[in-house]
């Protein structure tokens, strides 16, 4: 009785479970050499560092059918355009930033991390920045000294992480990188900071619904 | 020997004195994650509570890590108690094991004072090699990281030489590559990279193939164990349903891997691979329950240690409901999408962590108790009626559901009004937090948490006594005929 089925046999399992493992690694490690090559700095889906010297919009692409990050005309962070490599010295700067004060145990980065505050994805395209112009001061004010600055009305404040001026500068190039990197439509249906260079001299401000749809909207 | 029921190390073997030394260090352990998200919980419902000086990050970090350490304790601790046994020898290098037991605590110890006293660094390396790593459940700092890989290689040749020494059993074979795997994949997580996305991918390589592979794999070896030694269950069948389990987990969870690559800018063909295969990965999980569950019918639940059982089957369905039901929930892009980084993710990371592990872990700490106090009577019929044990895994079960239940209604909550309706911004993320439902959610989560707390209380209490004033040896166990 006990030899007669293949499949209650000890050894057929055993082999069944060394092949499947084996296989699977396998397959895993060839994936896993495609998707580092897709995503290394200066591919496709993660733009080089120096993507912070250019505007980055979040746009409705029909084709994928969710928004995409677009790179757009230069628009050069602080105002002044960075070489590959200093460009890349301040993003690493701002990563170890973030993880030096631990931002992941509140926030989270590409969805992971915690929920305890908002997810930093895209907050380099937030609304709440007010406008474009001004975003790049706010955020460095904010992240110097974050607890008298709400964005809430439940009384949820994030803590002074005795971030200096030159770490704050580094970690908002760091966010605006990340902004840019194609997150396959995650946030969905976020709705971007208008970034739209002021209409060409309107004469008036009456003219206003004529402004309204410009390219950069979806 | 010492008199039954007397806490006694003579009755213990080698490797099982150095078991209980890494379980006591896990049951504190356990008592400071729940103390450390209790703490994080109120920050929830009252923001200003301890701000400046235990911010919600550091709580939390705290809480998740003690976590990951006491689990891994829990694990290390089984196995040594197993171990001897299992390969009929004495631990190889017990006196190293020994050394390494206390270095590691003292490490980790250091670790958690560093956490609450200096908490965070500036932004230079230096923060990540001394402070913390500040990655999600790995931020212990890069010296004690080195520090946990050389622990683990003792660990792991202490394991390898008793059993070469010894005899390779199924069990034997199996936890010995599975170790391998396990250490291993540590190392995946010890490096520093500015590109987040290649951050990312390596870092689920740690927690995604650690919960969802090895370390499934590693408690299908001490549930093996459990039921020889809880009801007699021969060991052939035990080992051929541990391949079976084998094959179903690592064929599902190392390319269910994926289903952590639908947004970190990986390409696309992951929501295919990651949705199909982490799909299957409830499979397993159900072979478990119907294993245990089996075992025990067949044995009409008579068995040598009560709760022990007890805890194994709430093992089994634990692991089932919470990564097997609230995993599969969310695992498909087409949900994950809205439910990615929300109370969702946190709803089923308590089930999932709780069910599959924390329960095995306990259940061991039970067989060990029973030796410990020179093999008494645990089976039906205690000295008190038992009403301890099962009161404490009745209360952390009650605790454990409503905490889970309240964080998907606010789960829920935040996927449809923050994610689908408002697109994730600040302002959609904090109407989101402010909603009604949302704080019900979690004012019930801390309600429960307390629940939990409670149980946990009258389990240690449980564990320092059962068995006690017990002065029946353990009940005799009818083999099965082989
Ligand atoms: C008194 C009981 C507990 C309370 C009040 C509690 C509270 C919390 C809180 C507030 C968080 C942070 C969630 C966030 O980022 O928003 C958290 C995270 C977490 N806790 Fe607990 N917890 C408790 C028990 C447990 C237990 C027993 C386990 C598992 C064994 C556990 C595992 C986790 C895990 C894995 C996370 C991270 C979840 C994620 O990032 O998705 N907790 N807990
Ligand atoms: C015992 C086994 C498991 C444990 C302990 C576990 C634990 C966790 C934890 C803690 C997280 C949150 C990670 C974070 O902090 O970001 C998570 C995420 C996730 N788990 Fe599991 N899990 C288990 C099994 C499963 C299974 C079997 C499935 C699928 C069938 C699954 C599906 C998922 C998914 C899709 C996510 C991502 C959530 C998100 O997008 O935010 N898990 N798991
Ligand atoms: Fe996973």
């Amino acid at each position: 009785m006990t030899e007669a089925t293949w499949w209650a046999s000890e050894s057929f399992w055993r082999k069944t479970a060394i092949w499947v493992t084996a296989v699977s690694f396998v397959i895993l490690i060839f994936l896993t050499f495609d998707s580092l090559s897709q995503i290394s700095a200066g591919s496709k889906r993660v733009p080089a560092y120096s993507v912070i010297n250019h505007r980055i919009d979040y746009v409705f692409d029909e084709k994928r059918n969710f928004q995409v990050p677009v790179i757009g005309p230069e628009e050069p962070l602080f105002g002044k355009k960075l070489t590959e490599e200093e460009a890349a010295a301040l993003v690493s700067r701002g990563k170890v930033t973030t993880q030096a004060k631990n931002c992941m145990n509140c926030h989270t980065l590409l969805g992971n991390g915690a929920y305890f505050a908002p997810d930093l994805t895209k907050a380099w395209l937030d609304p709440s920045w007010g406008s474009k112009e001004a975003r790049e001061q706010l955020m460095v004010d904010f992240l110097k000294d974050p607890s008298d600055k709400l964005h809430n009305a439940i009384g949820r404040r994030m803590p002074n992480l005795g971030i200096t001026d030159d770490e704050a500068r580094a970690v908002v190039a760091f966010l605006k990188w990340m902004s840019a990197i194609d997150t396959n439509g995650f946030p969905y249906n976020f709705k971007p900071i208008d970034q739209s260079d002021p209409a060409p001299a309107a004469p008036t401000a009456t003219a206003a619904p004529g402004a309204i749809g410009s390219p950069a909207q979806n | 020997m010492a008199a039954l029921g007397m806490l006694d190390s003579a009755n213990l073997n080698g490797g099982q004195k150095l078991a209980v030394k890494y379980f006591t260090v896990a049951i504190a352990l356990f008592g400071a994650q729940i103390l450390f998200g209790l703490l994080a919980g109120l920050q929830y419902l009252y923001p200003d509570f301890l701000y400046g000086v235990l911010d919600f990050s550091v709580n939390r970090m705290v809480h998740i890590n003690a976590m990951v350490v006491w689990l891994l304790y829990g694990f290390i601790g089984a196995t040594y108690w197993l171990l001897e046994d299992e390969a009929q020898h004495p631990v190889v290098g017990l006196a190293l094991g020994n050394l390494i037991f206390w270095v590691l605590t003292l490490a980790v110890a250091v670790v958690v004072v560093v956490y609450l006293l200096i908490q965070i660094g500036p932004g230079e390396h230096s923060t990540i090699w001394l402070i913390n790593e500040g990655r999600e459940y790995i931020e212990a700092p890069r010296w004690a990281d080195i520090g946990i890989v050389v622990s683990v290689l003792v660990f792991f040749y202490n394991v390898a030489a008793t059993f070469a020494k010894g005899r390779y059993t199924g069990i034997g074979g199996v936890l010995t590559l599975d170790l391998i795997a396990l250490a291993g994949l540590y190392l995946a997580g010890v490096f520093y990279t500015p590109n987040i996305s290649v951050d990312q991918y390596w870092w689920w390589w740690v927690i995604h193939l650690w919960v969802e592979a090895t370390w499934e794999v590693l408690v299908g070896c001490l549930m093996a164990y459990a039921l020889i030694k809880t009801l007699g269950v021969r060991r052939k069948i035990v080992e051929t349903w541990l391949y079976i389990e084998v094959a179903l987990m690592f064929g599902s969870g190392i390319l269910g891997l994926g289903h952590h690559y639908f947004w970190i800018g990986t390409p696309e063909y992951w929501f295919t691979i990651g949705g199909f295969f982490s799909a299957l990965e409830p499979i397993p999980l159900v072979a478990m329950v119907v294993h245990s569950v089996f075992d025990a019918g067949a044995h009409k639940m008579k068995s040598t240690n009560h709760p022990a059982l007890a805890w194994i089957i709430a093992h089994a369905f634990g692991n089932f409901f919470g990564a097997g039901v609230w995993g599969f929930m969310h695992t498909l892009p087409q949900i994950n999408l809205y439910t990615h980084g929300t109370q969702w993710s946190a709803s089923h990371g308590h089930l999932a962590f709780f069910g599959a592990y924390v329960t095995i872990v306990i259940g061991f700490i039970y067989l060990a108790l029973q030796k410990w106090r020179g093999n008494v009577w645990m089976s039906g019929g205690l000295v008190d009626g038992g009403w301890k044990w099962k009161w404490s895994l009745a209360l952390l079960h009650i605790g454990m559901i409503g905490m889970t239940i309240g964080l998907l209604v606010a789960g829920y909550e935040q996927s449809q009004i923050e994610r689908a309706i408002e697109g994730s911004t600040w302002t959609g993320y904090f109407a989101a937090q402010a909603h009604q439902w949302f704080q019900q959610g979690i004012f019930w989560r801390q309600i429960f948490g307390w629940v939990f707390a409670a149980g946990f209380v009258l389990l240690v209490w449980d564990l320092m006594t059962i068995g006690k004033r017990e002065t029946r040896p353990i009940q005799a166990m009818q083999a099965e005929a082989a």
